[in-house]
């Protein structure tokens, strides 16, 4: 579904991203791990169209289509979604009034008819319970006053509502204690549909242990330095990053 | 971004305001310019007794003494007053029996701006007066309003039917010596409405005037009167649009309120006369005194505005808190884009005890929009245990626009308690890009997070009136990306 080429990118003239290249099939789970740095939130910017990155070679076609020229809502609205790393506050706009907004727009999308007020609703507190969120969320400004793990909890329920192809995870467990981190993951695992797929982004292997990679892959310094299975994400844990640091310095 | 804002910028200046149309109606005018004949005429035309005649005389005596105040933060072109047609009226016959007696011209153009003059098409529960110009054409569901002893009627027919109230209570609030546009206005008003909510009634409907200024190069100066006694309470709404023209034209109105013991006001405006376009060409220049007094006790006034249109808008709706315990309170919206200016807010004058004001102050601006907050909280010597809380926010879309705020506080007694707070910011490209992320596209996110800025005043609105203002804030900022 999505085949990343070369891709190089740069944020303010300076390079980021070194010239990656990935394969995500439907139904797998990518982990992107690596020292802080390396490129990873760039790559998740770019996927989702933030435009303070700016491509300057390479490919991304997401089912055969090229997604660097679709506006970041139409690749929402074609199923991609980005889980934010630090979530946005919008003061003023009810977590409903929005989530309506944002779902009856996926439904134009498809030529579905706007869902009813009630109906609506009913689909929110299905997917609330989904992550375990209080329900007194949806009154409350979108992120506005939430704690850390309100606001990431927040996002896997956005994911819930909006059933995207590819999500999008970037460090959605960094803050997070391990109450909040099994509920995000198992909000993930739930959602788990042989056509669809992740890629999630994390600094560290212990989110792996709830959400379980068929690949995971290593990047430093804006490439993709080291490919494998979940094993790799052990070995990292035990090991650190260092090790990879010297491998590839020492290659270069 | 740069390339989108251009984009999305140059989509909306080209939209249209969606009122500016003009109806052929036939209509009576007088000729354009200003004397003591010209006030003679009007007053004729209206059949009024000789002391509003002399109240009139009066007033324009005044004003050829007075000046244009220029402490605004506004920049206003010269207005020749000689060049401003003072009445104009569609012609049909006087206080219509029915609507058959209505020009179906006129009945058209208030069914395209939505407010239908028959009965049976309205929202229910809602009483409309509409204003054309210099009068008013038909006031909906008096009859059952009667049955309550409420009176509901358009501003001459008061001068008529109610000689006593009229006389008893205009000019309370406002004196005629007030200010510039106040004494002009208290020279040559036309028409407006009149409302009076007799003691221990709870009016069952929104009252509402709507007024329409349609004729070139006229002035609108329509007056507004509204008594609660004792007990009583009332729900007022007003709306208004105009035509698209390259010439400004003057609007300059006064509304007086009177709150007697234990009597509610929540007055609200949607106001969306023509802008003006892109560059500022045309445009109403809203200059308008609104006052309202709590004169008894626990008696409580209430101003929610939307401010959206205008080329140029100076109000600053007011509460005089006399009654001991009395409440006023303050909740403005005002947008200004293109180069629409606005130099809007309030004053709460504490007079008797534990009287208490909130004031609510939402600017906008975007485009080259100039947006001023001007507010004084005054606290008098013997007004003790008064209380005041400001918040005046600003939100700015785009880097040419300004907001300004001008609080003035006085307070001469030591156990008042005034707080002030303020806020500016801006649109930011994260929150634009989070609800692009969900799927929302950039216009509809800006409306978004506008309304979501504004949903305080928003909220304080009728039902009914919340949803269109909504929708109007949302196109008055189309395209204006920051």
């Amino acid at each position: 579904m999505l085949v990343i080429k070369n891709l190089k990118g740069a944020i303010n003239g300076k390079t980021i991203l070194k010239g990656i290249s990935l394969e995500v099939k439907p139904g797998e789970i990518h982990a992107i791990m690596g020292p802080n740095g390396s490129g990873k939130s760039t790559l998740a910017a770019v996927l989702a169209g933030r435009d303070i990155v700016e491509v300057t070679e390479g490919s991304v076609l997401y089912y055969g289509k090229n997604l660097l020229e679709m506006s970041p809502e139409d690749r929402s609205k074609g199923g991609i979604f980005l889980g934010f790393q630090y979530p946005i506050e919008i003061p003023g706009v009810s977590m409903v009034n929005f989530m309506k907004t944002a779902v009856n727009e996926h439904r134009k999308h498809k030529g579905l008819e706007p869902l009813s007020a009630s109906d609506f609703l009913k689909l929110m507190r299905e997917k609330k319970e989904l992550v375990e969120i209080d329900s007194k969320l949806a009154n409350r400004s979108v992120n506005e006053g939430f704690s850390g793990g309100e606001k990431k909890k927040n996002e896997i329920f956005q994911m819930a509502m909006l059933e995207p192809k590819l999500a999008i995870l970037d460090e959605t467990d960094s803050g997070l204690d391990i109450d909040a981190l099994r509920i995000v993951a198992n909000g993930v695992n739930r959602l788990k549909r042989p056509d669809n797929s992740a890629i999630v982004i994390t600094h560290y292997q212990r989110l792996l242990d709830y959400i379980v990679p068929d690949v995971v892959h290593v990047m430093y310094d804006g490439r993709i330095v080291k490919t494998a299975g979940k094993e790799l994400a052990l070995e990292l844990e035990e090991k650190g990053y260092d090790w990879i640091k010297k491998e590839v310095d020492n290659q270069n | 971004m740069e390339k989108d804002q251009d984009k999305i910028l140059n989509d909306v200046t080209s939209g249209e305001y969606k009122y500016g149309f003009y109806s052929d109606i036939e209509t009576e005018k007088i000729e354009k310019g200003l004397n003591e004949d010209v006030i003679r005429l009007i007053s004729g035309k209206k059949e009024e007794p000789e002391w509003l005649l002399e109240f009139r005389l009066k007033s324009f005596r005044h004003w050829l003494t007075m000046k244009m105040p220029a402490w605004a933060n506004l920049k206003i072109p010269p207005i020749n007053y000689q060049e401003i047609i003072y009445y104009a009226a569609p012609k049909q016959r006087a206080s219509p029996e029915s609507l058959d007696d209505i020009d179906p011209e006129l009945k058209r153009t208030f069914d395209k701006l939505g407010i239908p003059l028959e009965e049976q098409k309205h929202l229910s529960g809602v009483a409309v007066d509409a204003v054309l110009d210099s009068v008013s054409v038909r006031t909906t569901f008096r009859e059952t309003l009667a049955e309550l002893g409420i009176i509901f009627c358009s501003f001459s027919e008061a001068v008529k039917e109610y000689p006593e109230l009229v006389r008893r209570y205009m000019g309370t609030v406002v004196p005629y010596t007030d200010n510039f546009f106040a004494t002009l206005n208290s020279a040559v008003f036309s028409d407006g409405s009149f409302c009076y909510i007799p003691k221990g009634v709870r009016c069952p409907m929104e009252l509402s005037t709507y007024f329409r200024i349609n004729s070139a190069n006229t002035g609108q100066f329509e007056r507004t009167l509204l008594i609660a006694d004792e007990e009583s309470y009332v729900s007022y709404l007003e709306g208004c649009t105009a035509p698209m023209r390259d010439e400004n034209q003057l609007h300059a109105a006064i509304v007086e309120i009177i709150a007697e013991n234990n009597a509610e006001v929540k007055y609200s405006t949607v106001q969306n006369w023509y802008p003006g376009d892109k560059d500022g060409k045309g445009g109403i220049f809203n200059f308008v005194t609104k006052r309202g007094l709590c004169r008894g006790e626990n008696s409580k006034i209430s101003w929610t505005q939307i401010e959206t249109g205008s080329a140029i808008t100076w109000k600053y709706p007011s509460c005089i808190l006399r009654g001991d315990n009395s409440t006023g309170e303050f909740y403005s919206v005002a947008v200004t884009n293109h180069h629409q200016q606005a130099d809007t807010g309030t004053k709460m004058i504490h007079i008797g005890k534990n009287t208490k004001s909130t004031i609510v102050s939402k600017g906008i601006s975007a485009g080259h929009g100039q947006n001023s907050y001007r507010g004084l909280v005054k606290v008098i010597k013997n007004a003790s245990g008064a209380r005041n809380f400001s918040q005046c926010d600003s939100l700015l879309l785009g880097d040419k626009c300004g907001a300004h705020t001008f609080p003035y506080i006085e307070v001469d007694n030591q156990t008042a308690i005034v707080e002030h707070e303020a806020t500016t910011s801006k649109i930011g490209e994260d929150q634009i890009f989070y609800c692009n992320q969900r799927g929302i596209s950039t216009e509809d996110a800006v409306g978004l997070i506008v309304n979501g800025y504004a949903r305080e005043v928003i909220n304080k609105l009728p039902m009914e009136f919340a949803v269109e203002a909504q929708k109007l804030l949302q196109i008055s900022l189309e395209g204006s990306v920051g």
